[in-house]
């Protein structure tokens, strides 16, 4: 059936609306920060047969954009092995290898019946605050295997024909250390389907399932169509960009990432041959992590284009077998984060030779996961974890953004004040900091600065960061930023981590202080082209030093201080 | 001497609103005049200039203000310092590690307050309030003089943690006080002592950005009116809903960022209550935006905090006001894709819709209103002549030839889908948050949202719309009607178990101490006063909050009671065994004012039910459509669609299938024709 174009319009908001919705169902109700705060979470409607994106909500995190896809395919090839699916019944699993990103993410997925058929998938997922494994919070950079990692959870039937299953409730909160937050954010996803399914039949019965169905096709056929449009108005060509991780956290060797951007005509191929094979150490991605994260490139790339599955029909993802970015189970794959950001700054990079205008510098690169924990003077657990920012990259238009959260994430940090209140810590500093941007025409933004003092009588720090050896490049002529540099206060002196910004197991005692300093954003187009009135302004702010703007602009801004 | 008339006045972005109510015989008359710019004060004494010749006549004004929400959208306050915690100088700068936008990685972000004006001192206070480092005051004094001789009008201290243990805060502004050579000297504390740094930094930074421009504009207006004669109270509408004397307007301007729009919406629950109608949704269609509030129950719904711009966070208590970008001035245009797309970008006012004239040639939401007959070409808001050829021919160029339409249908796909977004946002704060639409009645306000009225019916299920006799000045009228209210928060921070109830009491004393004494400052006779209580409420772990009603001697088993009605109410499952916890106290305390009687603003004498005229008017399909004159119709007239009823401030359009009809108070109730 065809559908008219105004009927498409007004339900092409409609679906959008019961996402968007079902994010901010889970967002209020969730207990853990990352999702209430950070925003780690994403909701959405899937293809019946393919579990490919239909509908997705515009705040849950960038990167679940691409990824739910395969979570969904996930549990549709375990029904069909089961060959059991009934109505009412939700999947819960975290295993990346099938879902994408790490364990750390519980996906819910629950098909959606009319009928006696499924008329597509409805799917919930949500950062919880800890799943067990070696490491609170899970990000442990010496995994070595996912079960060092976290407890993995296949899908399983968590809800059958409606009855919640509390055999395997009670299987998931046996295995954390933060059970009352699993049990409050698995609480509030069930919420977030509960309230998706009934906005969705209420929809149905007013339009009726064959119009429906039509225009969930028809928004992919457009969404193609736009990306069609996009791909053609840039110039045919090859173009190659490489950059490096630091190290996989057991090894200090650095990992190569390399694209080859080709377009030609309405077509756009990304082929990563040339990067490091998987490591042994958990910054390893699985093959729908790697394709959902060039998604992500495209939407930042292209604004405009709608979150559903027609805009990848344009655009082929090579990604060599066995690679850093394919790897199997039980490859490690904590880091997630890290490998795809850097996947994000070569695609930028590749395609700033291509079209200039078109992109940005390179971000600062890094989620930078921190966690600090130990146990309280009457014994209670406490875990404080958080990601941190940094700079974004400078822009055809104008400067970066200072303290921006990752282009994977739309993560807002929670207030020091927060944390202080729900944690034996102190911040010492929390700040901008000063010279970490990259130089150019438009300079990136700044970087930060937070220090972080124990106020209990012993702890122990965790972090998984990167950058610590390679930094946020520039582009279009413009140069690079500061590296990631991380230390922690041990007796009298301050040391760093032999793996730049990995490290686990830190001890401090009270009154001891971790410091991370986090990079700026690359800059973009030539600093020769900076205008010194600009860099005499930076230099006033305090931005960057004296010295560090003569080497970084020459003198010429001197005068205009004067 | 005092006389016996109030006035309301809504300074907009295009026009200033007049609401003038004589309280000894309840007459009420209205006048409209161009916003005057930059300085306000001219168009607001001339509005005022229309109904009222002698200012000794007047009791009170009430003014509704967009002055402090303009000087921070175009970054108009004053140069102003901050001094801080060491450590902390950038707060205001990285924000909460937000973007401008989700996707793209474009845009930046200055403070208000540039880097080198934002100077640090040693003080440190930690979370539980102790204090481990005493403010160092000489510095304080020292960054004080910096920031002086380099032209601040304003400082603002804030100090971490300082919602927990005020001390070193108090201590610094005491010591800034003594040689401060004006009164713009305020701590976070005094503005919001509300955990959360960044947001409390940020609405102190920007009180005290506004202070010397709105305390400023505010004093001018007050002098002109006392040099005209005016010996009554001067008052200013909060974002609240409430009203505040203007000397705690001029301390607290960033109370005043949503001034107009909030009036609005007292006076929409007002004129719904008096129509016995407790159950609104109110939807304001300007030029560029429209703006949905949501009253329940007779009461508005508040939100904590806005966002005026990206960076720019004020928290305070507020009406809770949704804007889409889709106004009459929104462009209709067909996407790459195919996709027809009403906005975001508009035309706004200036150059406002292509049948204006004014130099803009793609189709707008009013350009198909005035295709399809709604809008009378030869009449429109405002004076004038419209050119309907050119809004014609946009329509077909823009949208009907790219979508294969004809002009008509063309017109009439551009409405479903502004329509659509216009229910999609009615649904956002509706119906989608648990209340069932058959129980709320719609209410347009602003020129354009009763041409939408009967499409947004069919759209969201609500069961009917009530039309105020002056929908054109339902702020100013909103600025009559608003009670006094005074805000206040403190953030406890403590186990709901181990609540310490007597100290909590006395918290809520101490509120109500300080703003009765607000009350009675004011020198505002009130008909009652009342105050509100809550908790901001989670379970702990949680970092959202639900709000807790309480009573004014509470217990700890009777806060968790409520806190279990209003968690369920809001997520339908409660955690079991969830231990809880209270963040904040929030209080309100209330002085009523006695209010206006709408029947005196109905219409009196026979009128008339005889239609004007007749014009082809498009629904569906062209009707020869009886086009009648609002406000001559009488009371319990009943006019069946399809109809228009046009009046000076805006178009009513009864679709086929409609009825409208007159009520006792001069309100239009639009509702579907019963069923044969």
């Amino acid at each position: 059936m065809s559908i008219d174009p105004i009927t498409l319009a007004v339900l092409a908001g409609r679906m959008e609306q019961i996402a968007d919705e079902m994010d901010a169902t889970l967002f209020r109700s969730a207990f853990n920060p990352i999702i209430a705060e950070a925003h780690d979470a994403s909701h959405g409607l899937y293809h019946a047969i393919t579990g490919e994106t239909l509908v997705q909500g515009k705040s849950g995190l960038p990167i679940f954009v691409g990824v739910m896809a395969f979570a969904v395919k996930a549990a549709i090839d375990k029904a069909a092995r089961d060959g059991d699916l009934a109505d009412g019944d939700i999947y819960a699993f975290n295993d990346a290898h099938l879902g994408g990103t790490h364990l750390s993410d519980m996906r819910l997925v629950r098909p959606f019946f009319r009928g006696g058929r499924v008329f597509c998938w409805l799917a919930s997922v949500g950062h919880w605050h800890d799943m067990g494994g070696a490491v609170p919070g899970n990000y442990n950079p010496q995994a070595t295997e996912v079960f060092q990692e976290a407890f993995v959870l296949p899908p399983v039937k968590l809800v059958r024909g409606g009855i919640l299953q509390q055999d395997i409730v009670d299987i998931l909160l046996r295995n954390t250390r933060l059970p009352a937050s699993a049990q409050g954010d698995l609480n509030g996803q069930l919420g977030a389907l509960d309230l998706g399914a009934r906005r969705l039949s209420a929809l149905l019965d007013e339009y009726g399932d064959e119009t429906v169905a039509a225009a969930l096709s028809a928004l992919s056929d457009r969404a193609q169509a736009l990306t069609r449009a996009e791909i053609a108005a840039l110039p045919d060509g090859r173009w190659e960009a490489e950059d490096f991780l630091d190290n996989d956290g057991i090894t200090d060797t650095a990992l190569r990432i390399r694209v080859a951007l080709e377009i030609a005509g309405d077509r756009l191929r990304l082929d990563f041959a040339g990067t490091a094979g998987a490591t042994p150490g958990p910054v390893n991605i699985s093959y729908g992590t790697a394709v959902a994260c060039v998604y992500v490139a495209m939407k930042h790339i292209f604004p405009a284009l709608p979150a559903n599955a027609g805009v990848m029909r344009q655009v082929e993802v090579a990604i060599p077998p066995r690679s850093l970015l394919a790897a199997e189970f039980p490859a490690p794959t904590g880091g997630y984060t890290e490998t795809i950001l850097r996947m994000i700054d070569v695609i930028f990079s590749a395609m700033a030779l291509a079209a200039p205008d078109r992109v940005v510098a390179n971000a600062y690169g890094t989620i930078n996961a921190l966690s600090i924990a130990g146990h309280r003077a009457d014994g209670r657990r406490w875990v404080m974890f958080s990601f941190y920012g940094g700079g974004h990259g400078g822009t055809p238009e104008g400067d970066g953004l200072n303290h921006g959260n990752a282009p994977i994430s739309t993560a807002t940090i929670p207030p020091a004040e927060i944390l202080e209140a729900a944690y034996p810590v102190m911040f010492r500093q929390w700040a901008l900091r000063p010279g970490s941007a990259g130089p150019g025409r438009h300079r990136g933004g700044l970087g930060a600065v937070y220090e972080i003092e124990v106020l209990e009588e012993q702890a122990e720090a965790f972090l998984f960061g990167e950058r610590g050896r390679h930094p946020p490049r520039g582009v279009a002529g413009g140069g690079d930023a500061a590296l990631n540099r991380f230390s922690y206060e041990s007796g009298s002196g301050r040391l760093t981590p032999p793996m730049a910004s990995k490290m686990v197991g830190i001890r401090l005692r009270r009154g001891e202080a971790v410091r991370l300093e986090t990079p700026g954003g690359g800059g973009y187009g030539p600093p020769a082209a900076r205008d010194p009135a600009l860099v005499a302004r930076d230099v006033r702010l305090g931005y960057l030093s004296p010295e560090a703007a003569d080497a970084a602009y020459g003198a010429a801004w001197r005068e205009v201080a004067a | 001497m005092t006389g016996r008339l109030m006035i309301g006045v809504d300074v907009g972005g295009t026009f200033t609103d007049i609401f003038v109510l004589d309280e000894a015989t309840g007459a009420a008359r209205v006048a409209k005049v161009p916003t005057s710019r930059p300085d306000q004060a001219a168009g607001f004494l001339a509005g005022i200039g229309v109904q009222v010749a002698d200012l000794t006549q007047v009791a009170t004004v009430v003014h509704g203000t967009t002055a402090g929400t303009n000087a921070l959208l175009e970054r108009k306050g004053a140069r102003i310092g901050v001094i801080t915690t060491e450590g902390f100088r950038d707060v205001l700068e990285m924000r909460r590690r937000d973007r401008p936008r989700t996707w793209g990685l474009r845009g930046n972000f200055d403070p208000v307050v540039p880097r080198d004006l934002r100077l640090e001192v040693a003080e440190r206070v930690l979370a539980d309030g102790t204090i481990r480092q005493p403010a160092d005051l000489d510095a304080v004094r020292a960054a004080g003089r910096q920031l002086l001789d380099r032209g601040c009008a304003a400082v603002a201290v804030l100090f971490v943690n300082a919602y927990a243990n005020p001390a070193n805060e108090r201590a610094a502004v005491t010591a800034l006080r003594a040689f401060w050579p004006n009164p713009h000297v305020s701590a976070s504390h005094e503005i919001l002592p509300e955990i959360r740094e960044f947001e409390r930094f940020s609405t102190t930074a920007l009180n005290a950005y506004l202070q010397p421009e709105v305390s400023g504009y505010l004093g001018r207006l007050e002098a002109a009116l006392r040099d005209r004669g005016f010996g009554g109270e001067f008052l200013i509408v909060q974002s609240n809903g409430g009203v505040m004397a203007v000397d705690t307007a001029c301390r607290l301007p960033v109370r005043t960022a949503l001034s107009g729009p909030a009036a609005g919406v007292i006076a929409a629950a007002h004129i719904a209550q008096s129509a016995g109608i407790a159950n609104v949704i109110t939807g304001d269609m300007g030029g560029t935006s429209f703006d949905v509030a949501l009253i329940a129950d007779g009461q508005a719904a508040l939100a904590a905090q806005t966002a005026i711009d990206f960076g720019m966070v004020v928290r305070t208590p507020m009406i809770e006001i949704t804007t889409i970008g889709a106004g009459g001035g929104s462009i209709a245009w067909v996407d790459r894709g195919g996709l027809l797309t009403i906005g975001p970008e508009s035309a706004g006012s200036d150059p406002g819709p292509v049948a204006y004239g004014r130099g803009n040639d793609r189709p707008t939401v009013t350009d198909a209103n005035i295709v399809l007959g709604r809008i009378d070409p030869d009449r429109p808001i405002g004076g004038g002549r419209l050119d309907v050829a050119a809004a014609r021919a946009a329509i077909l160029a823009h949208v009907g030839r790219p979508l294969g339409l004809g002009l008509e249908a063309a017109a009439e796909a551009i409405l479903r889908v502004a329509n659509s977004r216009m229910a999609g946002a009615i649904r956002l704060v509706g119906i989608e948050r648990g209340h069932d639409p058959k129980g709320f009645a719609f209410m347009p306000f602003g020129g354009g949202g009763a041409l939408h009225a009967g499409a947004l019916l069919a759209e969201t299920g609500l069961a009917m719309a009530l039309i105020p006799r002056y929908p054109g000045v339902t702020s100013a009228m909103g600025c009559v009607i608003a009670d006094m209210r005074q805000d206040f928060v403190q953030t406890v921070n403590c186990l709901t178990a181990a609540v310490d109830t007597p100290a909590l009491s006395a918290l809520i004393e101490r509120h109500a101490a300080e703003g009765t004494r607000l009350l009675d400052a004011a020198g505002v006779a009130f008909s009652a006063r009342s105050r509100l209580m809550e908790l901001d409420m989670a379970y702990v772990g949680q970092t959202h909050t639900v709000p807790v009603p309480l009573e004014t001697t509470p217990t700890p088993e009777a806060i968790e009671a409520a806190f279990a009605a209003a968690y369920l109410r809001a997520y339908g499952r409660l955690l079991p065994g969830g231990v809880t916890r209270i963040l904040n106290l929030r209080t309100a305390v209330i002085g009523h004012r006695p209010k206006l009687d709408l029947s005196t603003l109905a219409p009196d004498g026979a009128g008339t039910v005889t239609p004007r005229t007749t014009r082809k008017v498009h629904v569906g399909a062209w009707h020869d459509a009886a086009i009648h004159d609002r406000l001559s119709l009488p009371v319990g007239a009943r006019i069946a669609g399809p109809a228009v009823l046009e009046q000076p401030d805006t178009t009513i359009l009864v679709e086929p299938g409609l009825i409208a009809e007159v009520d006792a108070f001069g309100n239009i109730r639009l509702t579907r024709e019963a069923a044969p």
